[in-house]
């Protein structure tokens, strides 16, 4: 015959327990279940959103009709049991129905504590405890009235967020300084009030209840200090105490609750105290996660193993108001032994604080973000070593995940909507599936496909952190990044190979280098023209057809295939007479916008391809050049007034620009090359975020390099200071010299500098004079083969085919 | 008067190898393309991106890169390639001895793309 298994009690613990019994031993209890409460296990955690109207009954029902016929269990529903008699093994009702049993579990849960002040038992006062609460508190609220609740714990603040949002005018009163101040710590209480305030819920706290007011029904509430707030609905939220009333009739041991040892076994052995009701190690629970640690305890030792133990752990805490998240688990009072990381965010209303002990979590507290609540939580239960990640365990798994030398778990804890790449605005996610997707492999496929890493480049170590954890050791990181899909090699190998084997020209390159397209691509074929003619100047015939377009025609492409034209103003100078070319050729040619530039010249928008030659002839006239504007080239000097006009210059900062752009003006570089010289180190022409940048002090001349102000942002670092305008020249041509013959195509200074090394290229250039020299000598040679004006030879009919359309149908058309 | 089926837009030489020259025409701006082995090519003069003039980009192979956002091209079909797509019309162009002969159906105002 079946073992007969009594339930007192029909809530989430005991609901629990069966299933549990359920699963591994469905035929092994004859089970009885009696529920003072007239209906089916139900998640009574779900009231809140039952009483703000956000679910139903039905939605919230764990164990519904069909689960108890199913189980074969007997379910008494709004049977109270009064009485237990362990002697004769029966439990008996009210109402004459009971039962015998061979095991009994009591599950009598809590009962609401009600203040013994006067008019607590006026009609309106309520508690919140079941469904039955709910349905009055949603009655009353219908009048639209007055609701006080009492108590601003969690079920508080929770029963007068639904009752406001059914409507009613709800005020809270507090005898604490804080709201739940059991689970949070005073800065969490005081934002946690700010936005229960904001809801329209004033917050009265250290505010003792002195009597409740009312004839027949609850009117008022009055306060110790004599405040009297009216109220037509009272909700008495100020804790619990443990029902134990019946098993201590039973005889019993009973302290605050049914006491029970770690088997859940209670004083007679065939009877287990579960849930709210049980008091464990001294302590009773109200929260359902170890009241469900009870109920699998409670199982299995019904189920005969015996070794199973009751341990409490620690419990984590959220608010289930809408729109306000709040998160907190163990222990945070303050304390010698502990240290705490605290990360405010004011205007975004956001409060973390974990409280750590010997390098351990043992408190959590977080508002606002709750997201990374379970992560703490889960170091917190596993009682993890958070040393190692301790500088940015505040912000979570996304950036603490494995510790600072294991970037690849920091994107592995990303969440997919997490932007990978800003200038394309792709995340992680598109770009997993992606690689899962389409089968890609490779970083170049990641670009092609999502365009991720194919601008600025940034986000590329991200990129490959991804293929690498999609593919695992599949993914094979190419050491050295190939130029370009047509070969394999390297920037830095092809320059090597165009020096050691004394290739000349692009085809020679591609032959040689076994490249693996026909002509190259629009990637290697700049790179290449460049690198050739940094080595082979005045050998090497510059290849057009393998410039950008800007390059090509010498002015820049806009979006509507116009482009515009930036003469040179030398040093940013410029006088009457070049004013009055540009104004003229502005009017003559229509051009649409004219503007000055950040680099102190001006820009002419809106050209005609066809007109450029003519713009350029009448600009030529006044002896206007080509500006560079459109560039891999030295584009401009920025100065600032220096000693000729300025009190406080020291030198002559102008003229050292002037001198320094006429120099080194048409020169190709890798990159752009931006410039300026500051008189003196207050520094007008921002000379410290420049490609090169001169600080003219009292002594001389502070020369600076490597710095970028476009998409990162970096201060220059200090070459050398040195006390002549040639040394500084000479320095500044040694050094641009230098990243002409080792930076890779598009990379700019600073890129480069940090490449190499700003200590290797101080040496090479500051400390080897005979190196520095022969740096210079290389670059006056080259400057003799480029500094033609470009414009001007375009204006007398260089490359004329480049300006005018093969042939013009329109006209035949119109015939 | 009805119109040639072709109509002479230029000499091969004017139009240098892995270049573009462009024919304006009553159906906007045509793109003749050489390629490095003698290809001639034509498309319509902007890219299925962003509307980018493509007889301003780079030629390699059978391909144009656009100057404005870099979609490379094929010039056989138009077609956007690798993972980008869209087309840019193809326009029938043939060489007759050393001159370049263009559709004039395809550029007439009627064939407006």
């Amino acid at each position: 015959m079946k073992q007969r298994l009594v339930v007192i009690g029909n809530g989430m613990a005991p609901g629990r327990a069966l299933d549990r019994l359920f699963e591994q031993a469905p035929d092994a209890f004859d089970v009885t279940i009696f529920n003072a409460e007239p209906r089916v296990n139900y998640d009574r955690i779900m009231l809140s959103p039952v009483l703000s109207g956000e679910k139903s009954f039905d939605q919230i029902v764990i164990h519904g009709d069909g689960w108890y016929v199913k189980h074969g269990v007997m379910l008494y529903k709004g049977c109270k049991i009064t009485k237990i008699d362990r002697a004769a093994r029966t439990v008996t009702g009210a109402n004459g129905i009971g039962a015998a049993y061979d095991r009994l579990i009591v599950a009598t849960g809590s009962v609401p504590i009600i203040l013994p002040v006067p008019g607590h038992d006026l009609a309106g006062v309520l508690t919140y405890r079941d469904l039955d609460d709910v349905e009055a508190m949603l009655l009353a609220a219908r009048s639209r009235g007055n609701a006080v609740v009492i108590g601003g714990g969690l079920l508080g603040l929770e029963a007068a967020a639904g009752l406001r949002e059914q409507g009613m005018n709800v005020t809270i009163v507090h005898l604490m300084p804080t709201l739940m101040e059991r689970q949070l710590d005073p800065a969490a209480g005081y934002l946690l009030r700010k936005a229960i305030e904001a809801r329209g819920i004033p917050v009265l706290t250290k505010a003792s209840t002195k009597a409740i007011l009312g004839t027949r029904k609850v009117e008022a509430v009055e306060l110790a200090d004599g405040t009297v707030l009216p109220a037509d609905l009272v909700v008495m939220a100020v804790g619990i105490r443990p029902n134990a009333a019946l098993a201590k009739d039973a005889g019993l041991v009973v302290n605050k609750g049914i006491v029970v040892d770690d088997t859940m076994r209670t004083s007679d052995p065939d009877i287990f105290g579960l849930g709210e009701c049980a008091e464990a190690n001294g302590a009773c629970y109200g929260l359902v996660a170890p009241l469900y640690d009870m109920a699998n305890v409670v199982a299995a030792q019904l189920l005969g193993d015996e070794k199973a133990r009751f341990r409490p752990a620690a419990t984590a805490t959220k608010l289930k108001v809408t729109g306000i998240d709040l998160f907190s688990a163990g222990d945070f009072e303050d304390g010698k032994d502990r240290e705490e990381i605290v990360l405010r965010d004011a205007a975004r209303a956001v409060y973390k604080r974990i409280v750590l002990k010997d390098d351990r979590i043992v408190g959590v507290v977080l508002y606002g973000d709750t997201a990374d609540g379970a992560w703490f939580f889960d170091l917190l239960k596993k009682q993890a070593d958070v040393s190692e990640m301790r500088e940015r365990l505040i912000f979570g798994p996304a950036y603490a995940g494995g510790g600072p030398l294991d970037p690849m778990a920091a994107v592995a804890a990303l969440p997919d909507d997490a932007e990978i790449c800003g200038c394309n605005g792709i995340s992680k996610g598109k770009i997993v599936a992606a690689i899962a997707k389409q089968g890609l492999t490779s970083l170049d496929a990641v670009r092609t496909h999502t365009k991720a890493s194919a601008s600025c480049g940034t986000c590329t170590g991200l990129v490959e952190q991804l293929l690498k954890g999609a593919l695992g050791d599949a993914y094979k990181a190419v050491t050295v990044q190939a130029m370009c899909p047509c070969t394999e090699l390297g920037h830095d190998e092809v320059r090597r190979l165009i020096v050691a084997r004394k290739l000349k020209s692009i085809p020679a390159v591609l032959h040689e280098l076994e490249w693996k397209s026909s002509c190259g691509c629009a990637k290697c074929r700049p790179a290449l023209n460049y690198y050739l003619m940094a080595t082979w100047p005045g050998d090497y015939e510059d290849d057009s057809q393998s410039r950008y377009i800007n390059e090509r025609v010498h002015a820049n492409i806009q979006k509507d295939g116009t482009y515009s034209v930036v003469p040179r103003m030398w040093g940013g100078v410029t006088n009457s007479t070049e004013l009055r070319a540009i104004a003229d050729v502005v009017d003559k040619f229509k051009i649409p916008t004219v503007k000055v530039t950040g680099g102190q010249r001006i820009d002419m928008l809106g050209v005609k391809k066809e007109d450029l030659p003519a713009v350029w002839a009448d600009l030529s006239a006044v002896g206007m050049v080509s500006g560079h504007a459109y560039g891999k080239a030295l584009r401009t000097v920025k100065t600032c007034v220096g000693t000729e006009w300025c009190r406080f210059g020291v030198q002559d900062s102008t003229r050292l620009g002037i001198r320094i752009e006429k120099f080194m003006w048409g020169s190709w570089t890798p990159a752009k090359v931006k410039m300026a010289v500051s008189g003196c180190p207050r520094n007008c022409a921002e000379a410290t975020c420049k490609d090169v940048g001169v600080i003219c002090v009292d002594s001389g001349y502070e020369i600076h390099f490597a710095g970028a102000s476009g998409l990162e942002i970096k201060g220059t670092e200090i070459l050398t200071r040195v006390k002549t305008e040639d040394e500084a020249l000479e320095m500044i041509v040694a050094l641009v010299q230098s990243y002409r013959e080792q930076g890779r195509y598009l990379e700019r200074i600073h890129k480069w500098a940090k490449r190499v090394g700003v200590e290797t290229i101080r040496r090479q250039i500051v400390d080897d004079s005979e190196r520095r020299e022969t740096l210079f000598d290389r670059f006056v040679f080259a400057q003799s083969f480029s500094q033609n004006d470009p414009w001007a030879e375009r204006a007398a009919g260089h490359d004329a085919h480049e300006f005018r359309p093969l042939a013009d149908l329109t006209l035949v058309a119109g015939e | 008067m009805t119109l040639p089926d072709w109509v002479d837009v230029g000499g091969f030489d004017e139009i240098p190898a892995r270049g573009a020259r462009v024919v304006a025409t009553p159906s906007g701006d045509v793109a003749i393309f050489r390629t490095a082995d003698g290809g001639i090519f034509a498309l319509r003069d902007r890219c299925p991106h962003k509307g980018g003039p493509l007889s301003q980009g780079i030629v390699h192979g059978e391909s144009v890169t656009c100057p404005l956002h870099n979609w490379v091209i094929s010039l056989e079909t138009g077609q956007a390639q690798g993972a980008d797509s869209g087309c840019a019309g193809k326009i029938p162009v043939r060489l007759e001895g050393k001159r370049i002969l263009l559709s004039t159906a395809a550029i007439s105002v009627t064939a407006a793309a």
